[in-house]
């Protein structure tokens, strides 16, 4: 049997790849390389080492790809990388991603089943991929009667808050976007926005159960926004700043805070789970109260942000635990100090005090993250009263009674500086 | 707002103001479903003050298909396949009153083995209800581990039940004269191992979800119906026995095999929502009980269907048996005209007496007590439209 079309004729195949050279010659020539030129000519490029920028040096790039090595290392040093790439965003969505498929098989585990199976042939590895492509391609509906520009305007603000967090998190020393001697102010002061927006989405969905959600999103992170501050403070008394690389530095010449203050640890476990509304605290999105709270509404890529959002959230909230409590990047360096590669060699980018760093980090906040999906599993839905009771009543409490052991630490001299515990 | 004639006449008056004032801006009407994912096929209509309810409105009827008239059409045998549908998790059991109906009309004795068998299927297929309402009170209070493993082991009795039946919901198992067919061979032992396993499981279920603090503190003092109540409103099964009556069918007015089965009826004295979730879990365990019991009585051979004429017909008159379903008493009242169609048929379950109870219980309690309250009045939404 043929498996070429019937009417095939190769004398016409072969005429219409002529054809086509024949057209992308003419436009590379008549339009992109005038287009090339001009932005040469009229935009200054940065010198790379002691090179200039030309087409020229891009062309030996291309002969020798170890040349392409300095360009690299020059990128990396730019303000736009760490923004964008390595401390910040693409870092913490790729985490976030990551934490969706764990959460999905973790879970699955523990309730006797076996999650994404197909997607990716081995274990549903590119589920997360399948999910977002269907809700790209999915129709987004507004209500009829939504408020649209906030309706439009609430996820993109909900991923970028959540992205303005991740870029306050020191990863390794020097990794961090913004280094505010504030840090840690500031970082509550961005979490302030969620509830915000949350309201905000709820009142332009212009329908009954999204409103009630918003309703309960706002009590709720209220409840549990001053029982965070107070254990993050007993922090702030142990490591004496709110930088967060100062905080983790701290750690690296006393212990882990977690020894001091594990009480704060629990609260800030416990209210960050509330922040992230995560079951028990998935109130605003109670299911089978309030059909899915202030996401009712939701459809398509406004669902997948709002997702992307939380999670990238969740990234950021564990990674924040780990600053506090478990020290940060501490840990045993594992990576040799010298790294050679064959072929292109790679070394001028390898540092291997930052690398050791990221990964004792990043090993530590998938531990915290798997923490939070924890009681997902073995745990059903509170109720607002008892929620609003333990935020402003118990919380409270204990975290007051850790934040007086911080002070005895610190006044009776066993931390702070010249401390018995600090080396 | 003590009794229940205070509670009734709170709700009366409160609907007639609500009427009144219905432009009244602190309260705020929400319809929970049809299309909700906390209500099944059915919709109440509440309004809240704050996240109080205030008054509640059930409105059934979203799944009526007329059962009751299809059977006037069909003879006693054809109705056996579509009156299962209302409660196809419970098929055995809504059969099974309507044979045993039938058979007093037409007057025809089950042997014994067939009546064992029944009691079997009867008892695996309450099993499989049961625990699709656990998985459902689960998911409702968001124990998404509670969804999941009531659901898996629920395939362990669907499966005893396909070896037994051939189909793995909708049995048609059970019809006038007895069960369709014999059990097949070395179903004793399959099925003993698989309770025995399930006894083991329904410890982890009161682990993980009936210890659980969490959950105490959203059933406990949840709903509370009082015994005077429940006796009033005539609620039936798991529900009245959370509340503190004893009352079981199969106690009551045994059936078939029942009489010479050593079974307790569990019941608890509190009546709030975690009484009401509790009490069917003690059931599953007592079933278990039931059906090592029966399989250990049970003749090892022997007849399991009495003939029939093809077309059973009796003389006229009228038969009313019920059973003990797992929602509660079921009973068939069939009128018969001497044909071998049935005059009238008049089905009366227990989903439709227990969601009476369900406007008293909501009013006054938060809206994150409207699923727990709702579900675990133990209603089947298509049982109680028929």
């Amino acid at each position: 049997m043929a498996s070429y079309p019937q009417n095939f004729r190769f004398g016409e195949f072969v005429g219409s790849i002529l054809w086509l050279v024949f057209w992308v010659l003419i436009i590379v020539t008549l339009v992109g390389l005038p287009l090339v030129f001009i932005v040469l000519f009229y935009v200054p490029l940065p010198p790379i080492g002691d090179e200039v920028l030309t087409p020229y040096l891009f062309l030996t790039m291309v002969v020798d790809p170890s040349r392409t090595i300095p360009i690299v290392e020059h990128l990396m040093t730019t303000d736009l990388f760490r923004v964008a790439v390595f401390p910040g965003f693409t870092y913490g969505a790729l985490i976030g991603g990551l934490t969706i498929f764990i959460e999905r098989k973790f879970l699955a585990k523990m309730q006797l089943r076996v999650g994404p199976l197909y997607a990716g042939k081995i274990e549903g590895i590119f589920q997360l991929i399948a999910d977002g492509l269907k809700l790209i391609a999915k129709e987004i509906i507004v209500p009829s009667g939504a408020d649209k520009p906030i309706f439009w305007a609430a996820p993109i603000a909900f991923v970028s808050v959540s992205a303005a967090v991740v870029t306050l998190i020191p990863v390794a020393p020097g990794w961090v976007v913004a280094d505010l001697d504030v840090g840690l102010l500031a970082v509550f002061a961005i979490l302030g926005f969620f509830p915000l927006i949350a309201l905000l989405f709820s009142w332009a969905s212009n329908s009954k159960y999204p409103f009630i959600g918003g309703l309960r999103a706002l009590h709720q992170m209220i409840a549990f926004e001053i029982p965070f501050i107070l254990s993050a403070l007993s922090v702030v008394i142990l490591s004496g700043t709110l930088n967060l690389t100062g905080v983790v530095e701290a750690q690296l010449q006393s212990y882990w805070f977690i020894f001091f203050v594990p009480i704060s640890a629990f609260v800030f476990y416990i209210s960050s789970l509330a922040e992230l509304e995560r079951i028990p605290f998935d109130l605003p999105e109670a299911e089978s109260e309030i059909v899915a709270g202030w996401l009712t509404e939701t459809s398509g890529m406004i669902y997948g942000l709002l997702q992307l959002g939380s999670y990238i959230k969740t990234y950021a909230l564990a990674a924040l635990f780990v600053v506090l409590f478990l020290g940060g990047w501490a840990g045993p360096q594992v990576f040799p100090q010298e790294f050679h590669t064959p072929l292109v060699d790679i070394s001028p980018l390898y540092d291997p005090v930052a690398a050791n760093a990221t990964l004792w980090f990043t090993l530590k906040t998938f531990g915290m993250i798997m923490l939070f999906l924890l009681p997902r599993g073995i745990s059903p839905r509170i109720r607002i009263d008892i929620l609003l009771h333990t935020g402003w009543y118990k919380l409270i409490v204990l975290t007051f009674i850790n934040m007086f052991i911080a002070l005895a630490l610190i006044y009776g001299g066993i931390l702070g500086p010249g401390g018995l515990l600090v080396r | 707002m003590t009794s229940l004639e205070d509670k009734f006449e709170e709700t009366k008056r409160l609907g007639l103001q609500i009427v009144r004032e219905s432009e009244d801006e602190r309260l705020m009407t929400l319809s929970v479903g049809p299309q909700h994912p906390g209500s099944g096929h059915f919709r109440f209509t509440i309004k809240l003050d704050g996240d109080y309810i205030v008054y509640c409105d059930p409105d059934p009827g979203y799944v009526h298909r007329g059962e009751e008239k299809m059977c006037e059409y069909r003879n006693f045998i054809q109705n056996i396949p579509h009156l299962e549908r209302p409660v196809i998790h419970d098929s055995t059991n809504i059969t099974y009153a309507y044979s045993l109906a039938v058979e007093e009309l037409v007057g025809i004795e089950v042997p014994r083995r067939g009546q064992f068998i029944r009691a079997i299927a009867s008892e695996l297929n309450r099993q499989v209800y049961t625990l699709y309402w656990l998985a459902i009170y689960g998911i409702f209070l968001g124990h998404s581990t509670m969804f999941m493993w009531p659901t898996g082991d629920r395939e362990l009795f669907i499966d005893l039940l396909e070896a037994l039946t051939g189909a793995r919901v909708t049995h048609a198992y059970n019809i006038p004269g007895g069960v369709r067919n014999d059990m097949p061979e070395g179903f004793r032992d399959r099925c003993l191992r698989q309770v025995h396993y399930f006894e083991k499981r329904l410890k982890e279920y009161e682990d993980i979800f009936y210890n659980n603090p969490l959950f105490r503190q959203r059933t406990e003092q949840v709903g509370v119906l009082t015994k005077d109540d429940a006796a009033k409103l005539g609620v039936t099964g798991s529900v009245v026995r959370a509340s503190g009556i004893p009352y079981d069918i199969r106690k009551a007015e045994p059936y078939d095999i029942y009489n010479e089965i050593d079974f307790k009826v569990q019941y608890m004295k509190t009546g709030d929502s975690f009484a009401r979730s509790y009490t069917p879990f003690l059931d599953m365990r007592e079933s278990c009980h039931i059906i090592e019991q029966l399989l250990d009585k049970m003749p090892q051979s022997g007849e399991v269907r009495a003939k029939l004429q093809p077309n059973p017909k009796g003389p006229p008159g009228e038969a009313y048996r019920r059973v003990e379903s797992g929602r509660g008493a079921l009973g068939f009242h069939i009128i018969s005209d001497g044909t071998p169609k049935p005059y009238r048929v008049k089905i009366s379950v227990g989903s439709f007496r227990n969601i009476l109870a369900l406007p008293y219980l909501l009013v006054g309690q938060r809206l994150a007590d409207m699923p727990a309250i709702y579900w675990s009045l133990n209603y089947w939404p298509v049982e109680a439209d028929r």
